[in-house]
């Protein structure tokens, strides 16, 4: 069995199950946001009536971070609506926003709160809840109706996938991330090459990635179409989690003898940083072939593109340097924020390289990834262009229908800044 | 569940996402508040550019100026129907334009669970491009007990909808849950 059935068995406690059974899973963890929390919480109130029961409220996390720094009422009745509920239910993992516990972007706190427990099962109301498969665990995104569900019994069904096997090899050049190798990897499968499939990423290149980039490659395997992404623990994940996880886990790998519905093998040292072009994640083309786009924006963070690992890259590029065009860097949780002042480029602090850029530097959320209320930071508005490090390109995406979004690595949105055109890093590295 | 659904069809391309199907912007708006949650319906595809709405010539609003539903009940579309966001606003929003069925090549994931675990809609696929062949406003019928499409007399072959059709017939996941007294 590859390494997703066994998980998938695990929790539908089988010995032994195949693709395309639909099986119930016993979930480890159920997340939910502040677009999707407050629905979710009514379904479960509508069908559960008296009876409405939270199945265990130690496997809820509730992490607000869609729309929050915003004057829109809706959007604040949705986060008051919240605090409500968690006080009411006494929840245990419910980061809200007015307190020192809030995080910002649930799928990076998720890792950082250690709720990222390898051979578990996650479920989440964001479709990029596949990020957290980079810790060798199943994790997926579903809708208000079927977390209801999940909240008020613990139990979800699914339809075990056939899972495509990824061989990333080679060496990571300087001038690559993991963004790279997901808009290749897009730009060959296209957004629905690995519909309703797992994808396991491996081979030598992952092992020396950090878990940062690693979970940039997770998060975008929904962009592919995929059910889930998934890398198995290795040093660095135990590294990582070392300090955060204190339970006992489990870690599983996929057997030699695992069937496949396809293999696809990369050398990655062969590979150059990639766009994806409007309007889609797998309309990429080379950097150096898109000189003549000009930009209006740049855009540095969400749950893709806003990690510590990502504003590293963008400060190597932007020490020293002036941005042309306005460059919108957001971290994706309170804890990068801070790092960004303790971790160091050249004896000085990240965050003060982006200062001496030019950026401007709003506080933790999803903010513009996804548009937002028009008094989101960072938000396109009519006739912009903007190169962004988050997920998606599709029409309106980031605000505004008549802007065009252009998906690329930090070291290519820092380099496309400074130049006001789009630009293979390679030029600053 | 209605095993014969008849009305206009509004056909469109290939990955429409959820945010072509209903914009961020919009989600901040009450699914349960009657005169809020009507906004998904007036919101509904209103991100799908223009050249690619209402196929096969475009430039056809799914909802009229100032109206809340939609003219078309039945939607034709390509491939990776849905993908993009977990949004369950999406086929909420599909649901309160008026859709009843949607006929695509093939879904996403979350959108196609979506749909059938909340009961907005029946999402099902066909094994030929339909979308290509079919022109918007034309009157169909879509017969779920042969699986089978009409359009101007000329029939199309559908998928039968398999392990999730009890799901769909009691009307979604916790009905179908309380039915077979799991919950």
């Amino acid at each position: 069995m590859t390494i997703t059935e066994k998980i998938l068995a695990r929790s539908a406690r089988k010995s032994k199950l195949s693709p395309g059974e639909n099986v119930w899973l016993n979930v480890d963890i159920l997340m939910t946001h502040d677009v999707c929390g407050p629905p979710t919480i009514n379904i479960w109130k509508k069908e559960f009536g008296n009876k409405a029961k939270i199945w265990d409220k130690k496997k809820l996390v509730i992490l607000p971070d869609h729309y929050i720094f915003t004057s829109n009422k809706e959007a604040n009745r949705n986060v008051k609506f919240l605090q409500e509920f968690a006080r009411q239910e006494e929840l245990p993992f419910f980061y809200d926003i007015t307190q020192q516990t809030y995080k910002g972007v649930c799928h990076v706190a998720l890792a950082e709160e250690g709720f990222n427990i390898p051979g578990t099962v996650i479920f989440g109301t964001d479709s990029h809840t596949c990020t957290s498969g980079a810790f060798g665990l199943f994790s997926t995104g579903v809708g208000n109706t079927d977390a209801a569900f999940i909240l008020g019994t613990g139990k979800i069904w699914e339809r075990v996938p056939e899972s495509i096997k990824i061989i990333y090899d080679g060496t990571l050049p300087k001038y690559l991330t993991g963004k790279d190798l997901i808009l290749w990897l897009l730009k060959d499968i296209t957004t629905e090459g690995a519909n309703y499939k797992a994808l396991e990423f491996t081979g030598s290149a992952i092992s020396q990635l950090s878990m940062d980039e690693r979970m940039t490659l997770t998060n975008m395997a929904i962009e592919t179409g995929a059910i889930n992404g998934i890398i198995a623990v290795d040093d660095i994940t135990k590294e990582y989690l070392k300090d955060k996880v204190k339970v006992e886990y489990e870690e599983f790998k996929s057997d030699p003898d695992s069937k496949y519905f396809k293999t696809i093998k990369y050398d990655i040292t062969k590979m150059l940083p990639i766009v994806a072009k409007p309007h889609s994640p797998d309309n990429c083309e080379v950097a150096h072939r898109l000189k003549n786009i000009k930009i209006t924006k740049a855009y540095i963070g969400s749950c893709t593109g806003g990690k510590l690992s990502d504003f590293v890259s963008a400060a190597k590029i932007l020490y020293g340097n002036k941005i042309k065009v306005p460059l919108f860097a957001i971290p994706a949780t309170t804890r990068i924020e801070k790092e960004l002042e303790s971790t160091f480029y050249k004896m000085k602090p990240i965050k003060e390289i982006l200062i001496e850029a030019g950026c401007t530097i709003a506080r933790p959320s999803c903010a513009a990834c996804l548009g937002g209320p028009e008094d989101t930071t960072g938000r396109a508005i009519d006739g912009d262009v903007v190169i962004s490090t988050t997920n998606r390109n599709f029409p309106g995406r980031m605000g505004s229908k008549k802007s065009e979004v252009y998906l690329a690595s930090p070291y290519t949105a820092a380099a496309s800044a400074i130049n006001g055109f789009i630009t293979d890093p390679r030029d600053f590295l | 569940m209605e095993k014969i659904i008849e009305g206009k069809i509004f056909v469109l391309g290939n990955n429409i996402d959820t945010d072509q199907i209903i914009p961020a912007e919009y989600l901040v708006f009450s699914l349960t508040d009657e005169k809020e949650s009507a906004m998904y319906g007036k919101y509904c595809l209103s991100s799908v550019p223009l050249s690619q709405s209402g196929l096969p010539e475009g430039n056809i609003p799914f909802i009229k100026k100032d109206e809340i539903k939609s003219e078309f009940n039945i939607i034709i579309a390509g491939s990776n129907f849905g993908c993009g966001s977990s949004r369950e606003h999406a086929p909420f929003a599909l649901n309160k334009a008026g859709v009843k069925v949607i006929i695509a090549e093939s879904f996403a994931r979350i959108f196609y669970r979506n749909s059938i675990d909340g009961g907005f809609l029946i999402p099902i696929e066909c094994k030929e491009k339909i979308y290509t062949k079919c022109i918007t406003g034309s009157i169909a019928k879509v017969d779920l007990e042969k699986y089978q499409l009409n359009i101007n007399d000329k029939i199309y072959e559908l998928n039968p909808l398999g392990d999730v059709l009890p799901i769909i017939e009691a009307g979604g996941l916790f009905e179908y849950a309380r039915k077979s007294n799991m919950i």
